[in-house]
């Protein structure tokens, strides 16, 4: 029995667990140039994360197992998918066991947690939190799900590793349906990962937060684990948009394959990085229900790209 | 031993109606009815589980004829791989819902006597088996019958309630509309057997054989599918549903929604698939329509729902339309000649209607659970049950997951299936179907995505937070048999999501009878871990793996985390420094919903007021506010009201004739007397 493919999927689940803040630590430094702020440095979110770690919990009085329970589950999930996309390797274990729908589905356990959580202690904050939550989701889990359709619609196949190869393959034709896609993906994951337009992750302004509103009752190793799967959620979506619409450089079995592809890895991580800055710098946050606009046109977007990709390809 | 399934299942059946007798004997010892009624009824469905079980893995069709019916017209008896597989279905939750009542009746008791409940809920299992039995016309509309009717007494059982009246009427009405439309569509299928001319082409063997016209096929297809779409609650025939299913006692909501819905997704299979076995693609086209928006409009309803119980019955209405996507998709692919895509879309559609009888069944328990607790169905008024109902509430969350469709419970599996099935449809050779099916499958992912939002208000608002309620009821937790009927079906939930494989292998035989093709030697070709519907490329899913890996990232975490003893402090709730957080600033289940409402506003009535009660201050500073808010089906004043309105006025037109007068009513004798012998001469 091949041990390499293993190998290879360890190594991947502890690269993301690892460069995880790291990739959030480069954002929070391109925004800092760009708004003229002085930066804390890469490493922040690493001193954040420990000390977070470090400190006692606070649980109101009356939280239930949920509200202890979800910080794991979130963390357990965001661990499996960053197991599931192909992003060393195109040769996984793991990613035989779920294709694109069940990573879609992962990342909902995730918030389905997270939105319970939050009307757990009973106050106004976090129930309006999770009201917004699953308002947004059930807005962008269709787009996203159409998105991830046409790409596979056009590589025949839902599997992450097929999608790849199939990508790769055929990466010189200029695919108007991937285009498309791949622009419904961007508009998605703004909203998936609570990004600027849609939501601020800096922000704890009653009115305007919305991810952050669910997690305002945590603290101590909780919050640490939210905080960490978070910031895996948003590079493994960066990963899974460089991975599906830009796969160069993803290795198929040997070590020197799988060092390489890391390295592109990371140059497109960064790159992913620069780009949602901008957008970010660019945009001011939108009003709750003008969001409907938002991912309306993130679905119109992902049907086009279905329809191009029957009467074009 | 030399026992066919079929008598195992007839079996069932005679147990069931022997106890609804002896139950009337019992009446006076209502414990003892209890007791011994129900667990005859948890045996016999046990039975029928058995029998429907073997019968779908041995993959034979036993048949039976009964010299009981009308003279020279006998009762046949048929139990083949769809039977076995529907009877498995409706056995297991009966079976887990029998043994749950053993504890939830004998709370009824205290308030009222429950012998009708008993005899009832007996004579309901007996009809829902022997529709699933019945191999001809007139057996089947006799059970089926009979299973409306009893359930009919089940709705009304607490009558006291104008409002409970009036639901068991508005189904009754809408039952039969549909119990006419099926009786037709036989009479047609059985007429064209032999040309009109005798009574022989009732039985479903003769159907099976005839070749019909395109006409006629057509004809009995949409009165049949009118029929069953009315019992099956979908949209727009849908609105008896949410009226009838909460008002009857929990477990006999559990068993309408879970599995009385289930005999509808049979007939309509069995009269496509089994007896017309030849269609055009526009009737799946039809189906998958019906079901698209069954499914959405259904989770929007069940979103804007306070009550509980009312919530979970819109929730079943988007269920069932969830299931008729697979099988009108499995219809298209038939008509188009694909039996492989059409064996997948109809194991999807299948196994959603078995999974939806475990979770729905598992919710509506809960929901019974709830209820016998704390007395209350109204989400707005309950809250923090999750500390003084720990278990219902952790059997409640199990069949949450599931219905929201998420790994590795069981109502992902058939989702995924059925997005497969959607992705498929590009191999149809038409190229208009090829780009509108895809669209249905973005419609099934709003479903789902809705229904997840659905079930967090539900859960949340009911369990989690604080009491919203004037003041704290006592409240304990349930006893065991009811304990023991949800855990039975959360295991199954889990199973069923866990071990696909396993299923679909098992459940291959009905696919491959109905449509000619069988998925399993795909599905489950790379081991019982992995599902791979059509080929290891094309897309595959392990439960065991998402279960596994998740559980183990979930252990190492919590290990590693308190390998040091860190200490956790219980303060009270964080009010932001200003006055004492009430339990009145909550978010509610109408607060909850209030975004999706007015995005999705359009769907429905929507009437909103705000009245501010001025104080004697100053206007700015209103004294009390009055909120009222009524959200409606838009399809009662659209469709219904115009028909109850149109009967009423029939009603009074005739009634003008009844004067009340015996000479009048002579006179209208002898007029229709002299008038007869003139037309007749």
């Amino acid at each position: 029995m091949n041990l390499y493919p293993f190998a290879a999927e360890m190594l991947q689940i502890l690269i993301i667990l690892a460069i995880a803040p790291a990739f959030v630590g480069w954002v929070r430094m391109l925004k800092c140039w760009l708004q003229g702020r002085t930066t804390a440095g890469l490493f922040q979110p690493y001193r954040d994360l420990m000390k977070l770690f470090a400190k006692d919990v606070i649980l109101a009085e009356n939280a239930s197992w949920i509200f202890r329970f979800t910080p794991y589950i979130v963390f357990g999930t965001a661990t499996l998918a960053g197991g599931i996309i192909p992003m060393l390797s195109v040769d996984l274990p793991l990613a035989a066991s779920a294709d694109a729908i069940v990573l879609v589905a992962l990342f909902a356990i995730a918030r389905f947690f997270t939105s319970l959580a939050g009307m757990d202690i009973g106050t106004a904050f976090g129930g309006m939190g999770s009201s917004r939550e699953m308002t947004i989701a059930s807005l962008a889990e269709p787009a996203m799900l159409m998105a991830i359709f046409t790409v596979s619609l056009a590589a025949g196949s839902t599997s992450l590793s097929q999608i790849v190869q199939v990508v790769f393959s055929g990466q010189s034709v200029l695919r108007p349906s991937l285009a498309f896609a791949f622009l419904a993906f961007v508009l998605v994951s703004l909203a998936e990962t609570g990004r600027i337009p849609v939501d601020n992750p800096t922000t704890h302004l009653e009115l305007t937060m919305i991810h952050e509103a669910m997690l305002l009752e945590y603290s101590g190793r909780h919050l640490a684990l939210f905080e960490w799967a978070g910031m895996m959620k948003l590079t493994l979506f960066m990963a899974l948009g460089a991975v599906l619409f830009f796969p160069w450089g993803i290795g198929t079995g040997s070590i020197i394959a799988s060092g390489l592809a890391f390295v592109f890895l990371l140059l497109k991580l960064a790159a992913a990085g620069i780009v949602l800055v901008l957008i970010e710098t660019g945009l001011a946050k939108m009003r709750l229900f003008r969001l409907t606009e938002f991912l309306g046109s993130a679905f119109l977007m992902a049907t086009l790209g279905m329809l191009s990709f029957f009467i074009l390809e | 031993m030399n026992i066919a399934p079929i008598e195992l299942a007839g079996a069932a059946v005679i147990l069931l109606l022997g106890s609804a007798v002896l139950a009337m004997f019992l009446s006076r010892f209502q414990h003892l009815l209890v007791a011994v009624s129900f667990s005859l009824a948890s045996v016999a469905s046990l039975v029928a589980l058995v029998a429907g079980a073997w019968t779908v893995s041995s993959n034979i069709a036993n048949q039976a004829v009964m010299a009981i019916g009308l003279p020279d017209l006998p009762f046949h008896l048929r139990l083949d791989p769809l039977a076995g597989f529907f009877l498995t279905i409706v056995g297991g939750l009966s079976f887990f819902v029998s043994i749950y009542s053993l504890g939830y009746v004998k709370g009824i008791i205290a308030q009222r006597p429950v012998t009708r409940l008993v005899v009832f809920y007996a004579l309901f299992l007996a009809g829902m088996f022997m529709v699933i039995l019945a191999d001809d016309a007139l057996f089947f509309l006799v059970a089926w019958e009979v299973m409306a009717a009893a359930s009919y007494f089940l709705v009304l059982f607490e009558d006291e309630h104008l409002e409970n009246r009036r639901a068991a009427f508005l189904y009754m009405v809408v039952a039969h509309v549909g119990a006419i439309a099926i009786l037709l569509s036989f009479g047609v299928m059985a007429g064209l057997v032999t040309g009109f001319e005798g009574f022989h082409g009732y039985t479903f063997d003769a159907m099976r054989q005839a070749e019909y016209t395109p006409a006629w096929a057509t004809a009995a297809f949409l009165l049949s599918f009118f029929g069953f779409a009315a019992k099956a609650g979908v949209i727009p025939l849908h609105v008896w549903l949410p009226e009838a299913h909460p008002v009857a006692p929990s477990n006999v909501s559990a068993l309408m929604s879970g599995v009385m819905l289930k005999t509808a997704i049979y007939g309509i299979v069995r009269v496509t698939f089994d007896l017309i076995h030849v269609f055009p693609w526009w009737w799946g086209a039809l189906v998958l329509m019906l079901g698209l928006i069954s499914a959405v409009l259904g989770v929007l309803f069940a979103l804007m729902q306070n009550d509980l119980k009312r919530l979970l019955a819109y929730s079943s209405v988007e269920n069932i339309g969830i299931v008729l996507i697979g099988i009108g998709l499995a219809m298209i692919f038939t008509s188009f000649q694909l039996p492989l895509l059409a064996a997948l879309a109809l194991t999807a559609g299948l196994y959603h209607a078995l999974n939806h009888a475990m979770f729905k069944g598992l919710l509506f328990m809960g929901a019974g659970g709830v209820l016998h607790a704390a007395h209350e169905r109204n989400m707005e008024k309950m809250g923090g049950l999750i500390h003084m109902l720990p278990w219902t509430s952790g059997l409640f969350l199990v069949g949450c997951v599931s219905i929201s469709g998420l790994p590795p419970f069981n109502g992902f599996v058939s989702e995924w299936l059925t997005f497969q099935a959607f992705l498929l449809s590009p191999s149809l050779p038409s190229p208009l179907m090829k780009l509108l099916i895809p669209m249905g499958a973005a419609l099934l992912a709003l479903t789902a995505a809705l229904s997840a939002a659905c079930f967090v208000k539900a859960f949340g608002v009911t369990f989690l937070g604080q009491w919203r309620g004037q003041h704290a009821p006592q409240i304990h937790e349930v006893n065991w048999p009811m304990k023991l009927g949800m855990i039975m079906a959360a295991v199954c939930c889990l199973f069923l999501g866990i071990l696909p494989t396993l299923v679909i292998d098992w459940m291959d035989s009905v696919p491959e009878h109905l449509v000619g093709s069988k998925i399993s030697t795909t599905a489950g070709a790379f081991g019982w871990m992995w599902l791979t519907p059509v080929a290891r490329e094309r897309a595959s899913y392990s439960g065991p793996m998402v279960f596994f890996v998740i559980l183990a990232v979930i252990v190492i975490a919590y290990l590693i985390l308190h390998v040091k003893k860190g200490s956790i402090k219980r303060v009270p709730l964080w009010d932001c420094g200003f006055e004492k957080v009430t339990q009145r600033m909550q978010y509610t289940s109408t607060s909850f919903a209030m975004p999706l409402r007015r995005i999705f506003g359009f769907f429905f009535s929507i009437r909103e007021r705000v009245k501010l009660d001025p104080q004697a201050a100053h206007r700015a500073f209103p004294g009390k506010m009055h909120y009222a808010l009524r959200i409606r089906d838009r399809f009662w004043g659209w469709i219904y009201k115009p028909l109850v309105d149109a009967s009423f006025l029939m009603s009074r037109l005739v009634g003008k004739l009844q004067q009340g007068r015996i000479q009048t009513y002579l006179i209208y004798s002898f007029v229709t007397i002299i008038f007869l012998l003139m037309v007749t001469r």
